[in-house]
């Protein structure tokens, strides 16, 4: 039996008898994810033992290393991981923004204090994080950001406003970009720092989106303490790791683009209904509907081809600088036609009839997808400088 | 693995430096200047061949290299690219796959092999109208005791002037539109009743109408059983569709590489044009849908080499998509080019006229499109 039969062999047997029956349905709602914390949103018990056991084993983050509470597997253990955890539909038994962001700007850029001090309690769900980047003045614009931090010998003093701080009012600390000083360019003088949340000076006020949800926060910080000891990498060093970090953001956003969910086109099919030969009888909404499954099929066999040139020792190739840009605008597609498809029963609002207003709710905050983590034109930016050499403007 | 091996990529290297050198778009100009008769260099069609590439995809026991349809997909490309004059499309990419689909074994044994050297040049004759519609074929097949008689007309028979012999699909039983009674049959060049005429399309290649009349067709030259022809040269046609969108996706690239290049040295206002975020936003949502582009293609050609059974629907979708991105690029192209992309003296304008006949060949946009809609149940 070679080791990954054995892994495999051994992963099957321990889930099936540590997964709990409840945490092997499919997910219905936001609600379902686990992001952990000191005063965790559960929606039920056991979303809180199904982290705690798998965290026992490393493998809410399988892919970090052991000394840090991750599961040390390879990639091969991983997908083994995967597979025999989509055998049986366990969910994933923990999401934050910890694993997502600050988890692997810590590996690269933390020292060895910083990253024992807090990537094991990521890995446990004690701890949620949330992103102290935007600002009412520095959006797109992100260098020009003007949080200030003042050095006080062991600690900074920061005074100023982050807004679109997601989930900031659930989460217990905060990475943040602050200015540590003004003298140079846009891009120098920011710093990398990270502070508890509940620090006196901190307050927090949700934003209402169009989606009628409150994901995001405007945060207020007024002479709040930080330590110096927190601060990554070098002071005046921290747009290299916000950037890094971006890259990691926009990853996980243009995973939107591959979500999963029923075809538009097949919904279709019962919604608007078919001619004789069992065609959809609306032919533009057919041919905007096959427009979007082709680029939909077209966008995850990139992802793929990315992914195995990864894995095959190249690298990963320009073609992973439109993954934000096309994986966005596609989702905003797939919304859009669902409306398209849905029709009155895609417009409620609320109530259970609606299911809540499942389908509205889910194409309004898509339009925030190629907003946030960087706009389409932003990426478009990018692209055109870095992969294609332009000049700039 | 969505990744090209050593070998494939040595195959593709070779092929880049080759056409670059000996196959280009001046080439081609040239061709067309002189009204050439041949329509390609023969030369050059000679050392392609002594490169095995005319046998790439043909099996070894054929006298081909067995390199598989990823391996052709690769050469297909640098064609596409360097818009290179070659019997590549009609002989390798779609007669030699018709007969290695329909074909009787004495039938591959004798066409195969030559095909492979480049000694014969076979072309498929199958559209009959303005449209790819080969469901609708009509040209009559009838039998007349031991002989089958073709009477009628094939329209877009590429480098039918050059064939050494024809592959003529024709309609033996049932009506147009029906699967059943599609047959396909070996037509040599010169046999009596046969006429070709040669036509000139945009795109200064190839083409013409092959008129049969009371030709004779003996039982050796029914490629496969008669009146079954559709199952094959449906997965013909889906390789066929699949070859010419690696060569749209090297025609399209070419053209985008071209146009961003000279995006970064024509200057107006003081400036380069390519530091204007109008165009630099339109050639990178050009670069995004190539980066998509080459996944399907070469995911399509790998879903040939396996034996896919989504292969059907891949092949639309890679069609249809690089019908979309070449059409994109071409006329971003022009646009881009500005005035100059108007010239007959520059070569940006070869490109749009070369990708619309290789869009239009084996179904457009809408053609596939569509049948990726039908494909998908919906």
């Amino acid at each position: 039996m070679t080791d990954l039969t054995q892994f495999r062999a051994e992963a099957r047997e321990w889930l099936e008898h540590n997964c709990p029956p409840t945490m092997r349905e499919p997910v219905q709602s936001f609600e379902d994810y686990y992001m952990g914390g000191r005063n965790p949103e559960v929606a039920h018990p056991d979303q809180q033992l199904w982290c705690e056991r798998m965290a026992g084993r490393g493998w809410t983050v399988p892919h970090w290393p052991r000394e840090y509470g991750g599961g040390g597997l390879d990639a091969e253990e991983q997908r083994v991981l995967r597979e025999e955890m989509a055998r049986i539909g366990a969910r994933r038994p923990l999401d934050s923004f910890g694993i997502s962001m600050l988890g692997p700007a810590l590996l690269k850029f933390g020292n060895e204090e910083q990253k024992q001090e807090h990537l094991p309690p990521i890995c446990r769900g004690e701890i949620r994080w949330c992103q102290g980047y935007s600002e009412p003045n520095a959006g797109s614009d992100l260098a020009s950001l003007q949080t200030r931090a003042e050095d006080h010998g062991d600690h900074y003093t920061i005074n100023g406003q982050k807004v679109w701080t997601s989930y900031a009012n659930k989460a217990d600390w905060i990475f943040c970009l602050v200015r540590t000083d003004n003298s140079g360019s846009k891009h120098e003088g920011i710093s990398f720092v990270l502070f508890d949340m509940a620090s006196p000076g901190v307050t927090t006020r949700p934003i209402r989106l169009i989606s009628g949800s409150s994901p995001f926060c405007e945060t207020f910080f007024d002479n709040v303490r930080a330590e110096k000891k927190n601060r990554v990498g070098d002071e005046g060093k921290g747009w290299a790791i916000a950037k890094y970090l971006l890259t990691h953001e926009r990853e996980m956003i243009s995973g939107f683009g591959a979500s999963s969910g029923p075809s538009p086109g097949k919904t279709a099919l019962e919604t608007v209904g078919t001619d004789a030969e069992g065609r959809l009888d609306n032919s533009a909404l057919r041919q905007s509907i096959a427009q979007y499954q082709l680029d939909a099929r077209c966008f995850a066999a990139t992802m793929a081809r990315v992914g195995d040139e990864v894995k095959a020792g190249q690298g990963l190739g320009a073609a992973s600088s439109i993954f934000k840009y096309y994986g966005t605008e596609l989702n905003k597609r797939r919304n859009e036609l669902n409306v398209a498809v849905g029709g009155e029963n895609a417009l409620g609002w609320e109530g259970d009839v609606y299911r809540g207003g499942e389908a509205a709710r889910s194409w309004l905050r898509s339009k925030g997808n190629s907003i946030e983590g960087g706009t389409s034109e932003v990426q478009l930016n990018i692209v055109a400088k870095r992969v294609l050499g332009l000049p700039d403007a | 693995m969505l990744v090209l091996n050593e070998d494939q990529v040595m195959l593709k290297d070779a092929a880049a430096g080759f056409l670059a050198d000996r196959a280009t778009v001046s080439h081609l100009r040239k061709l067309r200047d002189s009204d050439d008769e041949t329509g390609f260099d023969p030369a050059v069609w000679r050392d392609m061949a002594d490169m095995g590439w005319a046998g790439i995809a043909i099996p070894e026991a054929y006298g081909g290299l067995g390199y598989g349809y990823t391996g052709l997909g690769l050469v297909l490309e640098q064609a596409g690219r360097n818009l290179s004059a070659s019997p590549l499309e009609s002989s390798v990419l779609v007669a030699a796959t018709a007969l290695a689909e329909l074909g009787t074994e004495a039938q591959k044994e004798h066409w195969l092999p030559a095909i492979a050297s480049g000694e014969k040049i076979l072309t498929l004759a199958l559209q009959e109208n303005a449209h790819h519609a080969p469901l609708r074929t009509a040209l009559r097949a009838t039998r007349h005791g031991e002989h089958v008689i073709l009477e009628g007309s094939k329209c877009l028979v590429t480098d039918a002037h050059v064939a050494d012999a024809f592959i003529v699909i024709a309609r033996s039983e049932g009506r147009p539109g029906a699967e059943h009674g599609l047959s396909a049959f070996l037509v040599e060049a010169g046999a009596p009743g046969v006429h070709v005429e040669r036509r000139h399309l945009v795109d200064s290649r190839n083409v013409g109408v092959l008129t049969l009349h009371d030709v004779h067709v003996d039982s050796d030259n029914v490629i496969g059983d008669i009146g079954a022809a559709w199952p094959g040269l449906s997965r013909t046609l889906d390789i066929a569709s699949i070859g010419l969108s690696a060569m749209l996706l090297g025609l399209a690239t070419e053209a985008f590489e071209r146009t961003v290049a000279y995006l970064g040295e024509r200057k107006q206002f003081g400036r380069v044009i390519g530091s204007f975020q109008g165009l630099q936003h339109r050639a990178a949502h050009l670069f995004a849908e190539l980066e998509l582009s080459r996944s399907i293609v070469l995911q399509a050609l790998q879903a040939i080499d396996a034996e896919d059974p989504e292969l059907p629907l891949l092949a639309s979708a890679a069609k249809a998509k690089l019908c979309e991105v070449a059409t994109l690029s071409t006329n971003e192209g022009i646009q881009m080019h500005g005035g100059i992309g108007m010239t007959d003296e520059h070569e940006i304008g070869f490109f749009i006229k070369r990708a619309r006949v290789l869009q239009h060949q084996f179904g457009d946009y809408n053609y596939h499109l569509d049948r990726f809609a039908r494909l998908s149940g919906f």
